[in-house]
């Protein structure tokens, strides 16, 4: 059966402010979409309710993995189900040495039913598929001893999220402008690295802003968000007019959801 | 490419430290409460020499004539009377491992120390109650000239040496512990390095309390001689108990020129004891003196390990962490005297507070008159798990001299939502995010630790953190 994880009509709220509202979307294991959309239209907002975030509330709506509800699970439970998040803006965890947080990530994704205190993947299995990953995606090993995204560059810290994504294969990736930052060669080595990883077997949304990500990963849906809602849904040359053209065409198609962003802007501001 | 943090490998789920041996193996066992003919049975059991008994009744004259301090915890319900001072395990000291008695050795095997690291630790010395039963000394070390013994037999063995320094570092009438130690005192450890020798791997001893309302006493002295460097670790663990109990050590280090000695703690006291230890060196000329001291568990802990700066270039460290939970107060924090010209002293302390524990962080930085160009820097970070839970500052500086920096920062935080949230969405449960970031805020001064130490404290934070979360 064809992986699928289906969206509808969510709504979500942020500390009582409703950001989403009513978003319909389906993906399938080896489709790749792109999520396009001016600043603050809601797509990180989208990535991060999806991810189960508790500030990110549903109001209405829900998120379905292969038929399973998400909206009551919790980050760990959904993550276990095959949902991956890159962050746009990943965190730093002092302290806590990237190789010893993704040997207990990956051994829960890969034995979902495990508990704390249970076994761990054994440890050279584990480095010998870390140092894999890490030497494909050009990484030094040296950043396995480091601790969690502390002192890394901007760019070091996109390329520690295609790591994890490398390392836990999920079923479903949401990559949040993961391109953004990276010089361009770094761009090159996520754009390949995520190449290799997509397949068959797993489902990606790109949100982003530039082109390079989608020319290595062509995306055979683009959507565009506007207030909260998903506007338009098209094929790449979608994707390629907004690059081209920006988004002006786009918000007077659809003067309602333009007006709205413009309110949601207003009271955030 | 060492991508372990041996830390998690071992597993937790087996590790209890709620076990308790039979205690009814005792040979001696002195009555409960505290008057003078206790403290003179304490001495002629001992067959102790008679200025030792001398200095054992002096104390107790002042321990008695002392208040009770009132600052740091509440120690309002401490019944001195309503404790043993002093019972012996066993006669003899054991000298081969398989000699030990079947319990105690059952009592380390609970505690989870491996067989290889055993015989990879030269010296083990084990304070079972309130002797040491078993001791090895590796042969080399005492060629040396090294004497690693317990403070018991280094009275007895080396009458001189030890007469020379006991009670020079932390005199009876320094406080009422250190009086009420200095009268009832029983084992601990006693390290004679001389100079030039340097040991290259760490001295070990473990602690640990078992019998209802035992006090324990021990006293330990080290001499590291000059240019010599030993690094003393000791650890205890302790069984849960019913009612009050007493932890009352005291700790003498003298640390002469060109020097180096760090001392090495771990403590995890049941929830009912009073840990009130007190804990000094005096660094000469070029020296260095650092105290790692790790506080776990225990009702009260009021320990602020001192360092003298007696001679230019004399450098003092203390790494404290401490971790309150539920019922338990940790009033730690460190000491740094700077008395002569020269000097640096840096206080590293990191603090976690939950399910209604207090930590809080005293300090006194000193900077006698005269004492220029001394430099002493203070980090001290709380992280509150919880409300419910609770974290204080008390840094006091005391500078009579002008020319001197003084560096003091001091955080406080919670367990950010965003960093669990992070840990979480790679799929790790909530105890287990969460034990990873307490981790983590400690890994600086864990990662200080003898191995087998790191583990051990890794393994207790994560227990810890179950119980907590969810
Ligand atoms: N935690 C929050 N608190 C308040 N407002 C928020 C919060 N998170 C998001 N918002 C608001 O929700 C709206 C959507 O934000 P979101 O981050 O989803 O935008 P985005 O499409 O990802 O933008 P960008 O392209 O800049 O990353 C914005 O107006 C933002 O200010
Ligand atoms: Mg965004």
């Amino acid at each position: 059966m064809t992986s699928l994880l289906k969206i509808e009509n969510l709504h979500v709220n942020v500390e009582e402010t409703p950001i989403l509202k009513g978003v319909n979307l389906e993906v399938k294991a080896g489709e790749i979409h792109a999520l396009m959309g001016e600043n603050g239209s809601g797509k990180s907002t989208l990535a991060y309710a999806l991810a189960g975030h508790p500030k990110y509330t549903i109001t209405e709506g829900t998120v379905e993995l292969d038929g399973a509800n998400l909206n009551e699970l919790d980050p760990s439970e959904r993550a276990r189900l095959g949902l991956f998040l890159a962050f746009q803006y990943p965190v730093t965890i002092p302290g806590v040495k990237v190789a010893d947080f993704l040997r207990h990530a990956i051994s829960n994704i890969r034995n979902p039913d495990r508990k704390e205190g249970e076994g761990l993947v054994p440890m050279r299995e584990f480095r010998k598929e870390l140092k894999e990953q890490m030497g494909s995606l050009d990484m030094k090993t040296e950043f396995a001893r480091r601790y969690l995204n502390e002192g890394f560059s901007g760019g070091e810290k996109k390329r520690m999220e295609i790591l994890q994504l490398a390392m836990l294969k999920p079923k479903f990736a949401i990559l949040d402008e993961t391109d953004s930052g990276l010089d361009s060669d770094a761009v090159r080595f996520v754009s390949e690295g995520l190449t290799k990883l997509t397949g068959p077997e797993m489902g990606v949304m790109i949100i982003t802003h530039h082109e390079r990500l989608l020319q290595y990963n062509i995306p055979q849906y683009a959507h565009v968000m506007m207030g909260g809602r998903i506007v338009e849904t098209g094929d790449v040359s979608l994707a390629e007019e907004i690059h081209n053209e920006g988004y002006t065409a786009l918000r007077e198609r659809h003067p309602e959801a333009a007006a709205e962003q413009e309110q949601v802007e207003a009271v955030t501001q | 490419m060492a991508t372990d943090s041996p830390n998690k490998d071992v597993g937790v789920g087996d590790y209890q430290y709620g076990f308790h041996d039979q205690t009814d193996t005792y040979t001696f066992k002195s009555r409960k409460g505290l008057d003078e003919e206790i403290v003179r049975q304490i001495s002629e059991l001992k067959k102790e020499p008679q200025w030792m008994t001398d200095f054992r009744l002096e104390a107790f004259r002042i321990f008695e004539e002392k208040p009770m301090p009132n600052w740091g915890g509440d120690l309002s319900q401490l019944d001195f009377q309503d404790i043993y001072y002093y019972m012996r395990a066993s006669d003899n000291q054991e000298r081969d491992w398989d000699d030990v008695p079947e319990d105690i050795r059952k009592t380390y095997d609970r505690l989870g120390i491996p067989e290889a690291e055993k015989k990879y630790l030269a010296g083990v010395k084990a304070q079972y109650e309130s002797e040491v039963v078993y001791g090895s000394l590796q042969e080399d070390l005492a060629k040396q000239g090294v004497i690693f013994t317990d403070t018991d037999s280094a009275m007895r063995d080396h009458p001189e040496l030890f007469r020379e320094y006991f009670g020079t570092v932390i005199p009876s009438n320094d406080n009422k512990f250190a009086a009420l130690n200095s009268a009832v005192w029983s084992g601990g450890s006693f390290i004679y390095v001389p100079p030039g020798v340097q040991i290259d791997f760490p001295l070990q001893a473990y602690f640990r309390i078992n019998t209802e309302n035992m006090g324990q006493f021990e006293r330990t002295l080290i001499i590291v001689d000059e240019g010599a460097s030993v690094h003393y670790v000791e650890g205890c663990t302790a069984p849960t108990y019913s009612s009050e109990s007493l932890h009352s050590a005291v700790v003498e280090i003298i640390v002469k020129k060109n020097a180096r000695c760090r001392y090495t703690t771990i403590q995890n006291w049941s929830n009912n004891v009073y840990n009130l230890v007190t804990k000094r060196a005096m660094a000469y000329r070029d020296s260095l003196m650092e105290w790692v001291d790790g506080n776990l568990g225990s009702r009260l802990t009021m320990k602020y390990p001192a360092i003298y700066l007696m001679e230019p270039g004399a450098r003092g460290e203390t790494l404290s962490i401490a971790f309150a939970s539920d019922g338990q107060h940790q009033d730690a924090g460190a000491k740094m005297v700077h008395c002569a010209p020269h000097t640096s002293s840096r206080i590293i302390s990191k603090s976690i507070s939950k399910n209604g524990g207090r930590s809080s962080y005293r300090g006194l930085v000193k900077v006698d008159k005269n004492a220029k160009d001394c430099k002493s820097n203070v980090v001290c970070d709380a992280l509150i798990l919880d409300p419910e839970s609770r974290s204080d500052t008390y840094p006091y500086i005391e500078v009579d001299e002008e020319n001197v920096v003084i560096e003091h920062e001091a955080s406080v935080s919670k367990i950010a939502e965003e960093q669990l949230f992070y840990l979480m969405s790679r799929g790790l449960s909530e105890v287990e995010a969460s034990s990873m970031i307490v981790t983590g805020f400690i890994e600086p001064l864990v990662k200080e630790l003898p191995m087998e130490y790191a583990v051990e404290m890794n393994r207790l934070i994560e227990l810890q953190m179950e119980g907590s979360v969810g």
